[in-house]
């Protein structure tokens, strides 16, 4: 019996064209980056030449030497590195409290507080009436413009909510025998069980952050506030030639320019492909967790 | 024991004030711990909402948003008067389209194509792989988009030379622009997008391939009549949900992607709002066109969620 479904089981075609699709998927995906880190470590000469496919050639670390000694390059970096640690802490502090008393049946106030929060989700006032007010509060060129108004998302809310809707009630109630307020609950007991809801919270606000564009674009116009993500649209699509000091002729620093721009992405997005090993199956996680109880 | 008696006793009803009050009283931290952040959301979400009457009136810069004269719906007339509706509203449509043609299937087929494989350390590292592109930001993404399709010396116009084609010019030319974005979207989207099909694909019961290996089915038949069938729930539900943003194409990409020369497919209603609001100043104008997009979004997720709820029974709210 066993070999008779062991025959119907092999589809020859079948396999292999799974296993061509899949590889299809992992060429696309992969060789972008390869290319990327290939031409950052290649001469400028062989890049314009077009001779750079899969490996470095002429092998050199002048690329990185200029991106690397640029000042603006690190400030940009520090602030990136400021708002995404300052403004993932605020967003947890604020995600975590609020969803608190939203995931607790007995609140008075759930279904009023919950449709309040889920209809902006909906609607909103948009990006003019939303820029006006921002604006008007003083936020325009202060940091804390990179941490207040996006301080609470929420989804996120949400999936907190349902991270700590899903305590037992008898512990909260044996806390509560014991004398403790809610506050006190919250924050001995209730958040300390939801960690790995944390986790991935953490890790989409610190993402949310560090790729933000959105707000400096419109918020910040002074070069010492400017996080990373605005110096790299100038460096790579606005073709800006701030990063480059060097003469020669034209074709040189046109060369010299494109090596400068993919170095320049393989320095902005290290951090993030560094760590993605080890956080990746806090990501996955994340999609479970807004889908099942959504 | 509780004693009855034979008439039934009328009971006072406890007056619903005391309730009250005996109930904010017992919830006062979790209102205490609510209330900095419904203060947030009346401040930063609310309160934009009632900016919108600037879409009403004639903003003067000076005069504050809720003075100024009140024109009604001239600045909406005004849009619809002007080329820019069709085009904007067009292109916002054509690409959300596009995406959900294109885009929509390919995670689908991607995860079931991952379900098959049998080698898990294969699996895993295509898997991982795929999940990859999700993360990089999105001036990152154009940036690669950019520099690998330039003219001179991006990498696809280099192997597109040595193929013995012309060079392509991808970035300038309106009738790329569209592919470039929905392809682009698809790159760094179906990895990512793919992991709920992935979850809904093993959650189905091996019994029901077995039953079907008896009667001899082919592996093609396999998906077709077993694995499509049995996700159809979460296909549906991703599908109306998508469905529901067409008219929302984001704002990001689409303006770092975008140049004055590809204006005629790439403006869309967020970034003509953009161009009107911030770099013009015309901020009644954007306001008006913004919240007709606003509401055109509301209805057209609202109108998803019930078909949603009629055919699937379920649904966001």
């Amino acid at each position: 019996m066993k070999q008779l479904n062991s025959i119907r089981d092999t589809d020859p075609v079948y396999n292999a064209l799974t296993y061509v699709i899949a590889s299809i998927a992992l060429l696309v995906t992969l060789y972008p980056f390869v290319y990327i880190v290939a031409v950052s470590f290649s001469g400028s000469q062989e890049i314009y030449r077009g001779e750079v496919y899969l490996w470095p050639v002429n092998p050199t670390l002048e690329g990185y030497r200029q991106v690397l000694n640029q000042k603006g390059l690190w400030t940009a970096y520090q602030n990136t590195i400021l708002y995404t640690i300052v403004g993932t802490l605020f967003n947890l502090v604020a995600t975590t409290i609020a969803a608190y008393p939203l995931s607790r049946r007995s609140f008075s106030g759930r279904r009023f507080c919950n449709f309040f929060i889920a209809f902006t989700m909906y609607f909103s006032g948009g990006l003019i009436p939303t820029y006006l007010l921002i604006t008007n509060l003083g936020f325009y060129n202060t940091r804390w413009v990179m941490i207040i108004p996006t301080l609470l998302s929420t989804f996120n809310v949400m999936v907190c909510r349902s991270a700590f809707s899903g305590i037992p009630d008898e512990v909260s109630e044996s806390a509560q025998i014991d004398g403790a307020s809610d506050w006190k609950i919250f924050s001995r007991i209730a958040i300390h069980l939801i960690t790995p809801t944390l986790a991935v919270l953490t890790l989409y606000y610190a993402i949310g952050h560090w790729n933000n564009f959105m707000t400096p674009l419109l918020y910040i116009s002074e070069a010492r506030l400017m996080p990373m993500q605005v110096l790299l649209r100038r460096v790579l699509i606005q073709a800006s030639s701030e990063l480059m000091d060097i003469g020669g002729s034209s074709d040189d620093r046109a060369a010299v320019s494109i090596q400068i721009r993919y170095v320049t992405i393989v320095v902005a997005t290290l951090p993030i492909l560094a760590s993605y090993p080890i956080l990746q199956r806090y990501f996955v996680k994340g999609v479970m967790l807004g889908a099942v109880k959504g | 024991m509780k004693q009855t008696s034979l008439y039934p006793v009328q009971e006072k009803p406890i007056k619903k004030r005391f309730v009250l009050i005996s109930v904010l009283n017992r919830d006062k931290y979790l209102y205490a711990m609510f209330l900095p952040f419904l203060i947030y959301y009346i401040i930063f979400n609310y309160i934009p909402m009632t900016g919108l009457v600037i879409a009403f009136k004639d903003f003067k810069p000076g005069h504050g948003i809720y003075h100024g004269d009140w024109v009604g719906l001239k600045w909406i007339i005004q849009f619809f008067n002007s080329p820019y509706a069709y085009r904007t509203i067009r292109n916002t449509v054509l690409i959300s389209l596009y995406q959900l043609l294109f885009g929509f299937p390919i995670p689908i087929l991607f995860a079931v194509c991952i379900s098959e494989i049998r080698q898990i350390r294969f699996k895993r590292i295509v898997q991982t792989a795929s999940y990859l592109p999700h993360f990089i930001s999105t001036v990152v993404l154009v940036g690669i988009i950019m520099n690998f399709f330039a003219i001179n010396n991006g990498i696809v116009n280099n192997i597109i030379e040595k193929l013995g084609e012309n060079r392509i010019n991808f970035l300038i030319n309106p009738r790329w622009f569209r592919t470039l974005y929905v392809g682009s979207g698809i790159w760094s989207s179906f990895g990512f997008s793919s992991i709920i099909y992935i979850a809904a694909i093993t959650g189905i019961d091996p019994s029901l391939y077995e039953a079907a290996k008896i009667d001899g089915i082919t592996k093609f038949k396999q998906v077709y009549h077993i694995t499509l069938p049995m996700i159809s729930t979460t296909i549906v539900i991703l599908f109306i949900l998508q469905l529901g943003r067409v008219m929302s194409v984001g704002f990001e990409k689409v303006f770092l992607m975008y140049s004055p020369a590809v204006y005629e497919t790439a403006d869309v209603i967020s970034t003509y709002i953009y161009r009107q609001g911030i770099e013009s100043s015309s901020y009644s104008f954007a306001s008006a066109v913004g919240l007709f997009n606003s509401l055109i979004n509301f209805s057209f997720v609202y109108t998803a969620n019930r078909i949603s709820r009629m055919t699937t029974q379920i649904s966001l709210w």
